[in-house]
């Protein structure tokens, strides 16, 4: 086959000078910076992902991303930037802050750490070096993908978290990204959280948008978890409504561990939440959830591979997506088991509920399954408000706007359930309910 | 309390209702009975508002005003409700909370203050222990996993706390058995008022032994063909429809 020299959009120009540019003010040396031109050599050959790549056929970045923006240094306003965020405010939390991407050391909760939790700020780690850091990037079927890829090569900060063996703490850790600017900027952080066999953690992860200038984030956090973990993830992007938001979980997940995530999405122009998720050890099981509503010209992009690489674990997935206006819904997921995992148990359910006659859902649910004794099933469903259900609910009294929005809160309510933390469940419920009044 | 004038009914183009007649006044039960096909839950839909049935002709006025023009809930809180053949099933939405939406949202359309939580709570209780139906229902999502006859206690009880003006009992005794059919009965008739009217449509006469009617009438080919007393229904539970088919024919 003959070699193709791909003619560089002005958004790869960019990109690859600011790289060039930027590469030695990064933190970190030797082996971290040796990583970052490795992960960046992966961007400049490929360029920005398109229609034309599997993975990103329904997210075309090279089309949607025409500029790329500097990256954000630490504002000088941080503390006040975070002051404007709102999300999970009433959940009991420990709270780390991150501004534009940047650690802000005076807006969290440093001090008031539970016992066995430790926190180093990504850029003092990458700067010296710190062995924990040899955790990063091991999930295997996340190696190449764009997002990651970028991240590494520009990740600013963030924060390395450890959670000692046997830690059970009840307090849940929020990791609190705030965005907001008068001129665009890019984003890069990386939080990894290490938790240690018998341990567990709750975590909470919001993105919000704060600013009037567009921005392009690309944030990863990564849970490496022992034997015997237990974790519960919530995450909520409700980034600036011009923001382009990529956004990436990379988990590998010991031996009768359990982990459950839900991810919702409200906000963004063009949002991609990646989940990796590599089955380590056995017994361990998996529940991941979405609740994502678009509107107007929105474009949400839920991708998620779970490598079923041992036996005997279970994942279960379900996500919703409500879409009104002209906005587009992407969900793709692909759960593969590998030869020795017998007796996996694999189910997987896209659930889209089209709310206008433009609205779209592309659903690309795929089993890989290379070993004989598993069980694994998934489904896709794309539908409208059931009409009769919406007389039903008439015929009692209720206005149509209401009886529509107590059915799409219905719709969502399956996966928010997943949500254990109440006040972060409630809040949730609020933006759901937020979201529905909106409509017109 | 409800006239209804040459009501002319289609769907998708084809005739259901053909030129029908109707008066119901307040404090009667008019009982509706015909064979199938006849247009009976037609009838039942076209009252509550339906949207995918046309009406081509006629009137339904409710207190002498003519409901055609209302959206369902604007029928339902002038007093109208339709209990359902087969009430739907709406997972994800507690009974509870269904009932307290409906119960407010009716409240406010009339310009009535909400309910208070324990002025419901207690609402609900005693209209749900009346009609044997138990803590552990009302929790569930709505007629989610309920029994044939669990669902049509279910509407009773809507229609209890509810207190609307003209029920229409849609073939509420298909699908029970004779306890369910007895307890559902008790429910309809313990809110039997001289200011409350009642339209019980229904293939069986069975149900009349328990709601027993003042007035029957018998519908065929989308028309009233004839009216009488509770006796009439007894007459067709021994002749059948025949005649009527034929008529209509």
């Amino acid at each position: 086959m003959a070699e193709v020299t791909p003619i560089r959009t002005a958004a790869e120009v960019a990109l690859i000078e600011r790289f060039e540019g930027l590469k030695n003010k990064l933190p970190g040396s030797g082996e971290i910076a040796r990583g970052r031109d490795e992960a960046f050599a992966l961007i400049a050959a490929a360029g920005l992902p398109n229609r034309r790549v599997e993975e990103w056929k329904y997210t075309d970045l090279r089309n949607a991303v025409r500029e790329a923006a500097p990256l954000a240094e630490r504002p000088a306003d941080a503390a006040a930037l975070v002051d404007k965020a709102s999300a999970f405010a009433k959940a009991d939390a420990v709270r780390l802050s991150f501004a534009n991407g940047h650690f802000v050391a005076e807006r969290s909760d440093l001090a008031a750490l539970p016992a066995g939790i430790a926190v180093t700020p990504l850029a003092a780690a990458l700067a010296e070096g710190h062995p924990l850091l040899a955790e990063m990037g091991k999930v295997a079927v996340a190696k190449g993908n764009f997002a990651l890829a970028l991240n590494s090569a520009f990740m600013m900060d963030g924060a390395l978290i450890r959670v000692a063996a046997g830690t059970a703490v009840d307090k849940a850790l929020h990791l609190r990204f705030v965005n907001g600017g008068a001129s665009p900027f890019a984003t890069a952080p990386r939080v990894v959280i290490l938790v240690e066999d018998g341990a567990s953690v709750t975590v909470h992860e919001s993105h919000e948008g704060v600013g009037t200038a567009a921005y392009q984030a690309n944030s990863v956090v990564e849970i490496v978890a022992g034997n015997g973990t237990t974790i519960t993830h919530a995450r909520l992007n409700a980034e600036q409504a011009d923001a382009i938001a990529l956004s990436t979980l990379a988990v590998t997940l010991g031996a009768k561990a359990k982990l459950t995530s839900l991810g919702a999405v409200t906000g963004g122009s063009l949002s991609r939440h990646q989940v990796f998720l590599a089955f380590a050890g056995e017994h361990s099981s998996l529940t991941l959830g979405g609740a994502t509503m678009l509107r107007g010209r929105q474009h949400a992009d839920t991708t998620l591979v779970v490598d079923h690489a041992v036996p005997h674990c279970d994942s279960r997935e379900l996500f919703k997506t409500v879409i009104d206006g002209e906005a587009t819904g992407v969900f793709q997921g692909k759960i593969i088991v590998r030869p020795d995992a017998q007796k996996t148990d694999g189910r997987m359910m896209s659930a889209a509920l089209l709310l206008s006659e433009t609205a779209t859902m592309n659903n690309k649910p795929e089993l890989e399954i290379f070993a004989d004794d598993v069980q694994c099933a998934h489904g896709a469903t794309c539908g409208q408000l059931d009409e009769d259900l919406l007389f039903y609910l008439t015929a009692r009294g209720l206005p149509r706007a209401m009886a529509e929005a107590l059915l799409v809160q219905a719709f969502l309510g399956e996966a928010l359930e997943l949500v254990e933390d109440e006040a972060v469940r409630e809040e949730l419920v609020a933006r759901a309910e937020g979201w529905l009044g909106e409509r017109a | 309390m409800l006239q209804i004038n040459n009501l002319v009914v289609e769907i998708e183009g084809k005739r259901i209702l053909n030129g029908l007649d109707l008066t119901v006044k307040a404090g009667e039960v008019a009982a509706i009975m015909g064979p199938n096909g006849s247009g009976k839950s037609t009838l039942s839909y076209v009252i509550a508002g339906k949207e995918e049935y046309e009406v081509l002709d006629g009137e339904i006025l409710v207190d002498g005003e003519n409901i055609l023009e209302l959206e369902p809930n604007e029928r339902a809180a002038r007093g109208v409700f339709l209990a359902f053949q087969y009430p739907l099933e709406i997972p994800g939405v507690s009974t509870m909370t269904f009932l307290k939406a409906i119960m407010n949202a009716q409240r406010k359309a009339r310009e009535e203050a909400e309910l208070t939580t324990p002025e419901f709570m207690k609402r609900v209780r005693a209209a749900a222990e009346k009609l044997h139906i138990d803590q552990e229902m009302l929790r569930r999502g709505l007629n989610v996993g309920f029994s044939g006859g669990e669902k049509k206690r279910m509407e009773i009880l809507q229609m209890a706390l509810l207190e609307p003006r003209f029920c229409i009992l849609d073939e509420t005794d298909s699908g029970l058995d004779i306890d369910a059919l007895k307890i559902v009965a008790e429910g309809v008739n313990t809110l039997r008022d001289p200011a409350r009217a009642f339209l019980v449509i229904t293939h069986y006469q069975r149900l009349l032994n328990h709601i027993v009617p003042d007035t029957v009438h018998v519908m065929a080919n989308g028309r009233i063909v004839r009216s009488g007393g509770k006796e009439l229904a007894l007459e067709l539970e021994a002749s059948g429809y025949a005649d009527y088919r034929e008529q209509a024919a």
